[in-house]
Parts: C-alpha cells; structure tokens; sequence
C-alpha cells in the first residue's frame, strides 16, 4: 500500500458524493491507502475565487495545508482539478518567491506550522501514472470496456497553465485521461472542446454562457458518438451533468449524455459494481451504460 | 526537412466551397518559423494564399492564427516544436472569435472597439501643464511593464472560452488594457473604470480558464489582469454584483466554516428575497434531490476552524496595496 495524505475537496464532501465513495472503493483497489485524518482541518483551497479578493490570503491558507502534509512526511493527493490547480499555483508562486514565503511562514508561525516548499499536490490521475504505474492500474482491469466510446473532459487548472503545472517536465500529464480510457478497452472519442471551459465558474454570474458552454461540450462529443464523458473535476461534472438538462432546454435538443467521474471509470474497469460506483447518484442517467454493462459478459 | 501545412482556406468570392483546408508540403531547415513557411508557400507554392505578417520578430502581433489548435504568433514559433516520431504536420487557422475576411486574415475591428471601449489613455484631473511631465516614480510603474508588453496580436481574444459562446464579452485583451489605466498612478478615473467594467459583459463574466494566459506570447496574463480589476472593484465597493457578491459569500463561508457551504453559496449570492432568480434554482434542486446531490443544509465547521480565522484576521487585514 502505497501512502498518500488525501486532500478530498469540498466538492466531493459536498454535492459530489458519488466521487469521494467511488474513490475510496478504488483507491483501495489501487494499493493507494488514503489517510484522511492530517488534512480534516485543512481548509478549501479558496477555488480562484478567494484569490479574487486577496491572493495572498488564498496562498497563506494553502500553504497551511502544505505544512500540515509536511508534518506527516506523506505525498499529497487530491480529487479535484480546481484543487490541483489552485494549489499548484499557490505552491508555485510560494516556491519560487523566497521572501513571499518567508513573509507567510511568519503568518503561520502562531499555528505552529512551518512550509519549507517541499509539497508537491498531486490529482489521482497523476498519481496513477507517476506513483502507481500504469501498467500496474491495467493490471487490475478486470472487464473490459470494449463497445463504449467515451470523451475526456479535464478541466482549466489541470492543464493550464502549463508552465506551473510543469507539463514538459511530465508529459503523461497532456494526455492521461486518454490513455486511461484507452487502457480500459473502451474507443476514446477525442474532441477539441476536452479542455475548454466547463463554465461552472460563471454559473451564478451569468447562467446563460455558463449553459451554452455545458451545450456546446456535451453535444460535440455526443455527435462524435460518445457514450459518456469521463472528467477529474468534480465542478465540471457538476455543471455537465446538473445544467445538461438547462443546456438541453437551450439547444432544443436532448443530450442525455452521462458524465463519469475519473474512479466511477477506473472502477468500472475493475468489475466493481456500478451501484457501488454510485452511479446512480447522477442527474444524467446512467442506466444506459449499467444496462450494457449488465448484458457484457 | 519536409514539413506539411493544412491550412484552412475561406474565400468570400469563391462560387463552390466557402470554406475547405489545402495541404502543402514544403521543404524548410531546422530553424524555420511556421510563418517561413507560409511565406515560402505564398511565394512558391500558391499566390492565393492571404494571410498578415509584418515585423516576424514577434513585436507587431501581425500573425497571430491558430496552430495546431492552440493560438499562437506564426513567427515566434519554430515548425521543429511540432516533430513527432520524425514527421512535421501543422492545422493553421484563422485566430478565433474573430470573422474571417480571407484565409488566414480576420477582422479586427470588433477587437479594436471593444480596446476604445475601455478609454486606454490616461485621464488625469491634474494634466502637466504646457512643457511640463506628469512623472511616475520607476517603482511605481515597473509592475505595470508586463501589462505593457501587449502588442494587441489577439491570441487571448483567439482562444478565449466566453467569447465562443458571447461575443459581446469585454474580453481578455481590453479587459487588461483596462487593469494597464486603473493601475496606473497618474490616472485618477479609477472609480468611474471600474463602474464600466463592472457592468455584463465586463470583468466578471470571466471564466478564469486561463486560456489567455497559456497562449499570450508576450505575458502579459490577461486573467490575472482581471483577477486583480476585481480585487481592486470590491475594495472600491463596487459590490453590488452577482460577481462580487459570490466572491464575498464564498470568502465569507471559507472563514466561518474553513470549507465551501455549497447550500448557501447561490442562496447568499442572489440574495434571499431575490424570487425570480430563486425561482430559477427550482429545477436543478428538483433534480439534485432526486439523486441525491443536495450538499448538506447544515454545513459544519472544520475541526480547526479557529486556526484558519486566525489566519484571516491576520492576512485580510492586509489591504493588497494598488502597487
């Protein structure tokens, strides 16, 4: 069992519970051993929107939690696009800026807590090619996907910006998601909206583009013949899914397609049991793909 | 080496396809631009190939299209960067967002309105007066020298994810025009800036997707322009927005709880006697309470709540100063 210190979101504690359930059923699949306890009290990561207001207090806040994950010598796990993002970002500003980390350590002094840098956040589907091995996650596939087509959808903050997110450096990280898909036998259906926007960001600002985007996304993959999208971002899978009937409504067309998170994907690959995977906890139905999935041997 | 250009062609006087990509395969060294080739391609190859370049030394912002999906300046841009197993293949387009007179030529006129729109030049009460400098401290100024290096080559505009789905968004380019003013010491018409901006289809329709940020050639970082327009219109109190609205209740949820009350966030921002947009929240409650996705309606606070108020006393307090 390799050890992580698990970093869950607010998301998946929140309006996302099939993700954090379906993760744990997975992980511990994996060999991945999530411990839960040293960031009970670590707080959200701000999301880019506390930075609107004060980015140095979105960084301070952040860094807590990397000195918290410090203090346990674990590696750092998230679930989250957003989260990932964020922190990387904060933890990029704070690495390569030796007086502005000083300066915050000097605000955490009084909570005991010290950050050296030495953090680096990590999503799960980074974690599966860069601590586990691929090779070793195919192992574990134990049903073949064969006969469904699925659409990756990453999310901005795990693909932008490049530079912080040091993509050069790690390659598998341009495309993971598709070699994921690949890996579980099913046909990927690639499509250029996979990192654009979901619009969750802009849902309660103006509706309306935030919609047109979940539209624009899910019909272009429908039209290319995906069965389901499979995304790592619990926000995304909240505005594809939730606001897919608003963006049905919009278009005037039905879309009705089904937006997996990444372990509801992994476990179906490994025979886990969809009810399990909680994918009847969505607001697309899924019944499509349990039905096949039923009738698969 | 042989490197293969797919270029989308569109020619308004064209009587069969308006659109349609011709593929040119033209031999180029090591060190070749894509804009080499294109040129190389124009002079060689096919006449009728337009497009618009001028200084290709990435200063003018003449040649920004879209290769390989991504916008970038066509002469700060090596064909080499594209190799994979030995072989070159390049998608030009026409930069986004923007209609295409011919080839790879767009119209920038909805980009130059939209910069006018923000009134980018300085508007100071207290003008020098005849043979005289309004003088700007070095230090005072030099945060502003990335913000300043934009060459209007519309890359962000190209790439920019709202603007797909509404063009009368500001958009990045204007939008950190915009910050390039009201970050400026010698202008004194930042209040009535940040009330334009502040209306729809200004700074907070921004998805912060930071696509404009990825694909600016010259770093200028458009989305952090914009993060910063809307940190310096709160402090200003312009707060009467559904944007900064968000931002507080999601600040303030943060800070009493240490976590994201996912229940309250749209109930706060809209403002609970707000009805017709409550009203717009029924369906999607409807549906989260079929499957189960409602967040907890009794949000609980994080174990160590105190030690993250603590920090926000401490931090908020600090007023990000208008360097």
């Amino acid at each position: 069992m390799k050890k992580f210190a698990f970093y869950p979101g607010c998301v998946s504690r929140g309006a996302c519970p099939e993700l954090f359930d379906s993760t744990l059923t997975v992980c511990e699949r994996l060999g991945i051993e999530l411990i839960h306890e040293p960031l009970e009290g670590a707080s959200c990561t701000g999301a880019g929107v506390l930075q609107e207001k004060n980015q140095k207090l979105g960084d301070t806040l952040n860094a807590r939690t990397f000195a918290m994950v410090e203090k346990t010598g674990l590696p750092l796990l998230t679930i989250c696009s957003t989260c990932q993002g964020v922190m990387a970002q904060a933890n990029y500003r704070l690495r390569s800026d030796k007086n502005y980390l000083d300066e915050i350590n000097r605000d955490l002094a009084d909570e005991n807590l010290q950050y050296s840098g030495s953090v680096e956040p990590k999503h799960l589907l980074w974690v599966l090619f860069e601590d586990i091995g691929v090779d070793y996650v195919k192992s574990q596939f134990t049903r073949s996907l064969e006969g469904f087509k699925f659409a990756p959808f990453y999310g901005c903050y795990i693909v932008r910006p490049s530079d912080v997110l040091a993509l050069d450096v790690n390659p598998d990280r341009k495309n993971s998601l598709e070699q994921i898909i690949e890996a579980t036998g099913a046909e990927l259906v690639d499509f250029p909206g996979k990192t654009a926007c979901c619009g969750f960001p802009i849902l309660l600002i103006n509706e309306t583009n935030s919609t047109k985007m979940v539209g624009n996304h899910t019909l272009s993959a429908k039209r290319k013949g995906a069965d389901a999208m499979v995304t790592p971002c619990p926000l995304c899978h909240l505005n594809l899914d939730g606001y897919q009937p608003s963006a049905s409504l919009l278009r005037r067309e039905k879309i009705n397609l089904p937006i997996l998170h990444l372990p509801q994907l992994l476990g179906l690959a490994m025979g886990i049991e969809p009810t399990e995977l909680k994918l009847n906890r969505h607001i697309v139905s899924t019944k499509k793909i349990i039905s096949t999935l039923s009738v698969t041997p | 080496m042989k490197v293969e250009y797919k270029v989308k062609r569109y020619n308004p006087e064209s009587d069969v396809a308006l659109e349609s990509f011709d593929t040119y395969v033209v031999e180029l060294d090591q060190a070749a631009t894509v804009l080499d080739g294109l040129i190389k391609i124009r002079e060689e190859v096919d006449n009728t190939l337009t497009l618009r370049c001028s200084c290709r030394s990435a200063i003018c912002g003449s040649c920004a299209m879209r290769i390989n999906g991504q916008a970038m300046l066509a002469c700060n841009t090596k064909v080499s960067d594209f190799e994979e197993n030995g072989n070159i293949k390049l998608l030009v387009e026409p930069p986004g967002n923007m209609p295409v007179i011919k080839d790879l030529v767009v119209d920038f006129v909805p980009f130059w309105s939209k910069v006018k729109s923000v009134d980018p030049w300085l508007k100071s009460s207290h003008p020098p007066k005849y043979m005289e400098e309004h003088i700007a401290s070095n230090e005072s100024m030099l945060h502003l020298s990335g913000v300043m290096g934009c060459i209007m080559c519309g890359a962000c505009v190209s790439d920019c994810t709202v603007l797909e789905v509404d063009k009368s968004f500001l958009g990045p380019a204007a939008l950190a025009k915009a910050y390039r003013f009201v970050s400026d010491p010698r202008d004194d018409s930042t209040k009535f800036r940040l009330k334009a901006l502040e209306k729809p289809s200004g700074m907070w329709d921004c998805t912060r997707c930071m696509q404009c940020v990825e694909v600016c050639p010259k770093g200028v970082d458009p989305m952090g322009r914009i993060m910063k327009l809307r940190d310096f219109a709160i402090q200003d109190g312009y707060k009467n927005t559904y944007g900064a609205k968000h931002t507080a209740v999601f600040t303030d949820s943060v800070k009493n709880t240490g976590w994201l009350n996912e229940f309250q966030l749209p109930l706060r921002t809209f403002g609970i006697f707000n009805v017709f947009k409550l009203l717009g929240l029924l369906p999607i409650l409807l549906d989260a309470l079929v499957s189960r996705k409602v967040p907890p309606v009794f949000h609980h606070k994080l174990p160590s709540v105190s030690s993250i108020q603590r920090i926000f006393k401490k931090v908020d307090l600090q007023i990000t100063k208008r360097e």
